[in-house]
């Protein structure tokens, strides 16, 4: 652990601006040894999606735990979230190459949280466009300093080169990008998952990657606002692709399904909490109260249930 | 004048000048050490007995499940005695940004000494509740908190909203008010409560520190609670505290931000329960 300390002292030093400079410092972890190539499965002609794993992010996993992918156009590459270390982003570029020849021109991340983009610099030889939501840039400021801090604590030496890399483009309301006979089309939602969510729809396949607009069967994280989530929901129903990819789950034929499933749990918070709030029960009691039957039904329910009451307490309290 | 910000202020300048700010530093510099300068810049060398039960209790989650809201409980043994009374808190969390969170003083109008608010936890850390007693002594209770790994933050979730809504107040009774007897109430402040130390990616500018940095609440007149605070309390304040109704009176809470804007609210105590 003596490398990552003196480079955790130096960073507080230098303090953000060493987030917006996205160097590659140090030499990147080594796969391990049983390490098989990073699956991606074609599940629409040019769109490319990688299945993270429903855990929670460690040094085993490295951070490879949100669904990731590309979208394949007639000139270029879009990548469309790139894992939680630079390790997986580099896996995933290389899954790219595995697929074409075509340069990656876009590096789309979906919003804030850190297995969505610390696989990142992986891109950085590609000179990519970096895209997100207007308010991404904000969020990495405020969050990143303390997310790298956690990879190290959590990944030790595998964490070295998992840098913040700030969008170089932002959308403030939607944006076309064009691959070359394929245009994505872009749009940055009001605060609902986190206050920076971004989603991407590819017209030609009817595809709408909703990230984490949608979880499936992993316990849905509340990091933005739950009432906002909640319209944002709504919007996404009465939407019409012909497939959905969740940031976390398969979402397939039954996307629908899991979006009802998710309002429900999100309903349930919302009315729990109010009226812990109206039973005039502090936070703390809240937390210890609200949902718990909710247990059964969801993937990692105790890494984040808490952390949801708590975040819904906050909000709702200034309702009234 | 404001005891923490000169010893507190002091002790914050001194961890800036050693670079132990917590999270970067948390691994070369231990734990200890920063408790240590915490220590000796507030109190010096005097006795601090952590055999607290019977004046301070510290409640904490053993794992910060939000790091942006954490919430923390305060409770003191000690009746408010004019003769022996709690008279100061000090919120120290060790790996914060900033240790020396908040002091709370109160006076024998307080009924009791106790506090609930919601902090920001950068790190794993020891949270520490020291409690100054009329006569000097000082006794601590300590609590052990893991900050959530994930897409958990010490920072704010909605940052737009909260600076739309700032200095927008709540101030409420938990419960009927009985002349006489300790009552608890709410004080709830809209305010982002930045600490300054996120760079604007596109400007390349800090975000200016922008905190809730002094609350004073009084009962008919007379001081029952009085915060010097920093952005290690949560985006959007909240504190639950007591104080004693008399009859009829005002309780009335004046907020000072580090832009110098003001804020207050107040709400008349009457005998059951309380107006607005």
């Amino acid at each position: 652990m003596n490398r990552p300390n003196r480079k955790s002292a130096a960073l507080f030093r230098l303090g953000p601006a060493l987030l917006a400079l996205a160097c590659l410092c140090g030499p990147a972890p080594a796969a391990p040894a049983d390490e098989v190539a990073l699956q991606v499965r074609e599940i629409a002609p040019g769109i490319f999606v990688h299945p993270g794993r429903q855990e929670d992010s460690s040094a085993a996993n490295l951070g490879d735990i949100a669904n990731l992918g590309f979208v394949v156009g007639g000139r270029c590459v879009a990548v469309i979230d790139t894992g939680g270390s630079l390790a997986v982003g580099r896996e995933l570029r290389e899954a790219v190459r595995r697929v074409t020849p075509l340069p990656v021109c876009y590096v789309i991340n979906t919003h804030v949280h850190p297995d969505h983009i610390f696989g990142n610099a992986a891109f950085a030889a590609d000179a990519p466009v970096y895209v997100g939501h207007q308010r991404l840039p904000a969020a990495m400021a405020a969050r990143g300093r303390n997310y790298r801090n956690a990879l190290e604590r959590d990944f030790g030496t595998a964490a070295a080169g998992s840098e913040i890399v700030p969008p170089t483009l932002t959308v403030r309301d939607t944006l076309d990008l064009d691959l070359g006979d394929r245009v994505l089309q872009l749009r940055a939602w009001p605060t609902a998952h986190t206050d920076n969510d971004l989603t991407v729809f590819d017209p030609r396949t009817g595809t709408l990657w909703l990230s984490d607009l949608l979880f499936v069967r992993r316990i849905p994280v509340v990091d933005g606002s739950l009432k906002g989530w909640l319209v944002a929901i709504e919007q996404i129903q009465r939407l019409q692709p012909k497939r959905v990819i969740a940031g976390h789950g398969e979402a397939g034929a039954a996307w629908r399904e899991a979006l009802a499933e998710q309002a429900r749990y999100l309903n349930l918070l919302l009315a729990e909490v109010r009226q812990a709030i109206r039973e005039k029960k502090t936070l703390q009691q809240a937390v210890d109260t609200v949902g718990l039957a909710e247990r059964e039904r969801w993937l990692l329910f105790d890494g984040f249930h808490r952390r949801n009451v708590t975040a819904a307490y906050a909000e709702l309290e200034w309702e009234d | 004048m404001s005891v923490r910000r000169s010893l507190g202020a002091a002790a914050i300048l001194a961890m800036v000048a050693l670079h132990v700010p917590a999270a970067g530093a948390a691994e070369a510099e231990p734990a200890a050490d920063i408790w240590h300068m915490v220590r000796t810049s507030l109190f010096g060398n005097r006795p601090i007995s952590e055999q607290s039960e019977g004046v301070v209790e510290l409640d904490a989650p053993a794992r910060a499940e939000d790091a942006a809201t954490v919430p923390i409980a305060i409770r003191t043994k000690l009746p408010q005695n004019p003769e022996r009374y709690v008279r100061r808190i000090y919120l120290v969390i060790d790996r914060n940004p900033s240790p020396v969170g908040a002091t709370f003083t109160f006076t024998p109008e307080s009924g009791r000494a106790d506090l609930e608010t919601r902090v920001r936890i950068e790190e794993y850390t020891n949270v520490r509740a020291i409690a100054e007693v009329s006569d000097g002594s000082l006794y601590m209770a300590t609590r052990y908190v893991k900050a959530s790994g994930g897409c958990s933050a010490p920072a704010g979730k909605d940052q737009a909203a909260a600076a739309a809504r700032l200095g927008k107040m709540k101030l409420k009774l938990d419960e009927a008010a009985v002349p006489g007897k300790p009552v608890q109430a709410q004080l709830m402040i809209s305010h982002p409560n930045n600490s300054g130390m996120a760079m604007d990616q596109l400007t390349r500018l800090y975000t200016p520190p922008h905190f809730v940095r002094r609350i004073e609440v009084t009962y008919a007149g007379r001081p029952v609670l009085t915060a010097e605070v920093d952005f290690t309390i949560s985006e959007n304040p909240n504190f639950r505290f007591y104080f004693v109704p008399r009859g009829e009176g005002e309780l009335k809470a004046e907020v000072v931000d580090t832009d110098d804007l003001k804020f207050e609210s107040s709400i008349a105590v009457r005998r059951e329960g309380a107006g607005s």
